[in-house]
């Protein structure tokens, strides 16, 4: 009995004194730190997914407390939740603009010739190997590396395509590294019209081994409201994203190889087998 | 120099299937009506054209000029006109820059150089200037210019003749030493003088006796001892060959003169031969057309330019349809997807693979059960490094010295889980390049 008492007493000494020592230290040692740094976290969206240029959500806000940026340099938050972030801090939330990435080529299985690839399922050692397995030397090489990267799952991989659905993308950029044929940009999100091609190749060997290439026919840019809204590369035609074109040149243009496309349109699957 | 054949730490032995074209002949491939010469044919910088469409051009007339210490000059394999200037399909499946030339079918020499017949009495700078003039690559499949390993920075005491042909189905080197022996040798007394080095040994794996014996027969009168090599793939490899030979180990990212050697392919042996004694710039080369569906494999001489699908006519085309085509061997060659791809100074084969050979696996996981550790010529932990490079950590892959690797595929070719290890550690290597130019340009 005595030895179980003994034992209990002794416990419960320890067990207290051990307390009182922590209880000093957290006193004497206690780090500083801003309560509203965690408010802010708490605030954002909370998938670390880099868009803003800081290591993640928690750092990104820190940032913003200590004043070396603005809320709206996320590009994955709501205008209302920027401007909550904004209000319980008394700052101004600033403008940026909501930008979309663009992955600029439509060669789907479809309307490309592929070659036979067994090996490592990612674009980069593909790329490294055969240049891809696919006839077009600067086309999708359709091995998803853009869309595992993607932590909002805005790319689907369509018949060996990634496409991009605008309305699920942020514009945080974290796909456009990934692609080692360089296909993907962060176009703003208000411009619809985007060409989905990158070969600068003559038109007649894009066309050899693509279908939906652009074959800079001049359609788009003769169809264009004012002659600066598309520029021409070359064997290349892309839309220009300072003054750009507006969603009825697609309709005007009647780009015979459909590689002028709107981007919601072009996610919604709306050209595929309209390629001849 | 031991008499027992001799070999590197590692490595496996695949099927060798040289018996398809080891007896057969070297023979020349007519001449073409056209030729298509792909610009970017070595390691290092391409060469810049120097001529343009409609340009008339003689035999061996330098149409690009070497753009930079680590390049060499082309030259036209036969007179004609230039017809295009274009883009064609390229032994990595890209199209790549080249140049067409249409033969006028006279064949004739331009002589760009001075025949040197009196070379051991020639400056060494004046000869190795030849090799760079001639264009000469190592034409054992890397396709390294020969003046950079001519111009050592280090003492180097031994020159090496690689006459391993490692790689199975390969027998060009093979016949190239048994018809062309005295070249061989001569090559590489000349080589041996370029270096102020009075001896040459060259490596020979035992399944070519008859080369062996036909070597060791002259070897003496040009200084050079033959040395026999176990058959154990990747022996033709630089690294591996000096070990066997020397006994010397090349340093992580070092070159072979960190150990007092210079590795030359026999087939840039004899090129020289060609470039110092008859003043021929490097045109042609011995390339093996073989595989179990063509109907006649064999080897031939080709003109750089040859399309592979007129080599494939020369063996007499197919049998049945093949499953793959490969340039060069089927350990290191490059799997193509066109015909119309051109043989360049370093195509050493131009291989068919039959349907049954080529397998379609999938990765499964690593069971750890360390063969590739066991069969890597270089020492280092393919098993571990792929597992680093799934999960995307280059660093730790160059922490492994994945950097090391010498891309020979021992380790995939060893692998019971099918894992495709020489492709991560390619693209390894490819992420730890491009980080350190991303970091020099900061």
């Amino acid at each position: 009995m005595t030895i179980i008492l003994t034992a209990v007493l002794f416990a419960t000494l320890l067990g207290a004194l051990l307390a009182l020592v922590i209880g000093v230290t957290a006193k004497a040692f206690e780090v500083e730190t801003d309560a509203r740094v965690e408010t802010v976290t708490g605030m954002l969206p909370g998938v670390n997914c880099g868009g803003c240029g800081y290591a993640g959500c928690a750092d990104f806000a820190k940032a913003i407390v200590e004043g070396r940026t603005i809320p709206s340099q996320c590009p994955v938050s709501t205008a209302v939740n920027i401007t909550r972030i904004a209000e319980y801090l008394g700052i101004t939330a600033g403008e940026k603009e909501k930008t979309i990435a663009v992955i600029r080529c439509g060669g789907s299985c479809a309307v490309t010739v592929r070659s036979p690839y067994n090996g490592v399922g990612d674009c980069r050692s593909a790329a490294l190997v055969a240049g891809g397995a696919k006839g077009c030397d600067f086309g999708c090489i359709g091995f998803a590396s853009c869309a595992r990267a993607c932590p909002f799952d805005a790319i689907e991989m369509r018949d060996g395509l990634a496409v991009v659905h605008p309305e699920l993308c942020t514009g945080c950029g974290k796909c456009v590294d990934t692609c080692p044929k360089n296909l993907i940009i962060l176009t703003p999100a208000a411009v619809d019209v985007h060409v989905y091609c990158s070969s600068p190749e003559k038109g007649a060997i894009k066309l050899k081994v693509c279908k939906t290439a652009c074959i800079a026919c001049r359609k788009c840019v003769k169809a264009a409201d004012s002659e600066t809204q598309m520029t021409v590369n070359g064997f290349l035609v892309t839309a220009n994203y300072s003054n750009p074109p507006l969603p009825d040149l697609v309709e005007k243009a009647k780009c015979p190889t459909t590689a002028l496309r709107l981007a919601s349109q072009h996610a919604a699957g709306a050209y595929e087998g309209v390629s001849k | 120099m031991s008499d027992k054949p001799r070999k590197f730490k590692g490595g496996v032995h695949p099927a060798d299937s040289k018996a398809l074209s080891a007896s057969k002949p070297v023979q020349t491939a007519p001449l073409l009506g056209k030729y298509t010469v792909i610009v970017h044919q070595n390691i290092g910088a391409s060469p810049e054209i120097v001529v343009k469409k409609g340009d008339v051009v003689k035999k061996g007339q330098l149409i690009a000029k070497a753009a930079g210490f680590v390049s060499v000059p082309l030259h036209a394999p036969t007179s004609g006109t230039v017809t295009a200037i274009e883009k064609c399909p390229g032994p990595a499946c890209v199209s790549v820059p080249a140049i067409e030339i249409t033969a006028d079918g006279q064949d004739d020499w331009g002589l760009p150089f001075e025949p040197i017949t009196d070379w051991q009495n020639t400056d060494p700078a004046v000869l190795k200037q030849r090799v760079l003039d001639a264009g000469i690559v190592g034409m054992g499949g890397a396709g390294f210019p020969s003046h950079v390993k001519l111009s050592p920075t280090k003492p180097v005491d031994t020159l090496i003749l690689n006459g391993a042909e490692c790689e199975p189905y390969l027998t060009a080197d093979h016949r190239l030493m048994l018809e062309q022996t005295e070249d061989v040798l001569l090559g590489a007394a000349i080589l041996a003088r370029i270096l102020g080095l009075k001896t040459a040994v060259i490596g020979v794996e035992e399944n070519k006796p008859d080369a062996i014996s036909k070597l060791n027969g002259v070897a003496g009168k040009y200084n050079v001892t033959v040395q026999e090599l176990r058959v154990n793939y990747p022996q033709g490899a630089e690294k591996q060959l000096i070990y066997a030979l020397t006994g010397r180990e090349v340093p992580i990212g070092g070159l072979p003169m960190d150990v007092g050697c210079v590795v030359q392919n026999v087939a840039s042996a004899v090129a020289v031969v060609e470039a110092v004694i008859k003043g021929q710039p490097s045109i042609e080369r011995i390339t093996t057309v073989t595989g179990e569906p063509l109907v006649n494999p064999g080897n031939w001489r080709f003109r750089i330019g040859t399309p592979v699908s007129k080599a494939l006519e020369l063996a007499g085309g197919v049998k049945y349809q093949p499953a793959k085509l490969l340039l060069g061997g089927p350990m290191m060659g490059f799997a193509q997807n066109s015909l119309d791809v051109t043989v360049m100074k370093n195509t050493s084969g131009i291989l068919l693979i039959p349907a049954g050979q080529v397998s379609q696996y999938t990765s499964e996981p690593c069971i750890r059960c360390g063969r590739c550790v066991e069969c890597c010529p270089m020492d280092i932990l393919p098993a571990t490094i792929s597992q680093a490079v799934e999960n995307e950590r280059f660093d730790w892959a160059e922490q492994l010295n994945v950097t090391a690797c010498i891309e020979c595929g021992s380790c995939s070719y060893s692998c019971p889980s099918h894992r495709p290890l020489n492709q991560h550690f390619k693209r390894a290597k490819a992420e730890i390049l491009a980080a350190k130019r991303k970091q020099q340009k900061k």
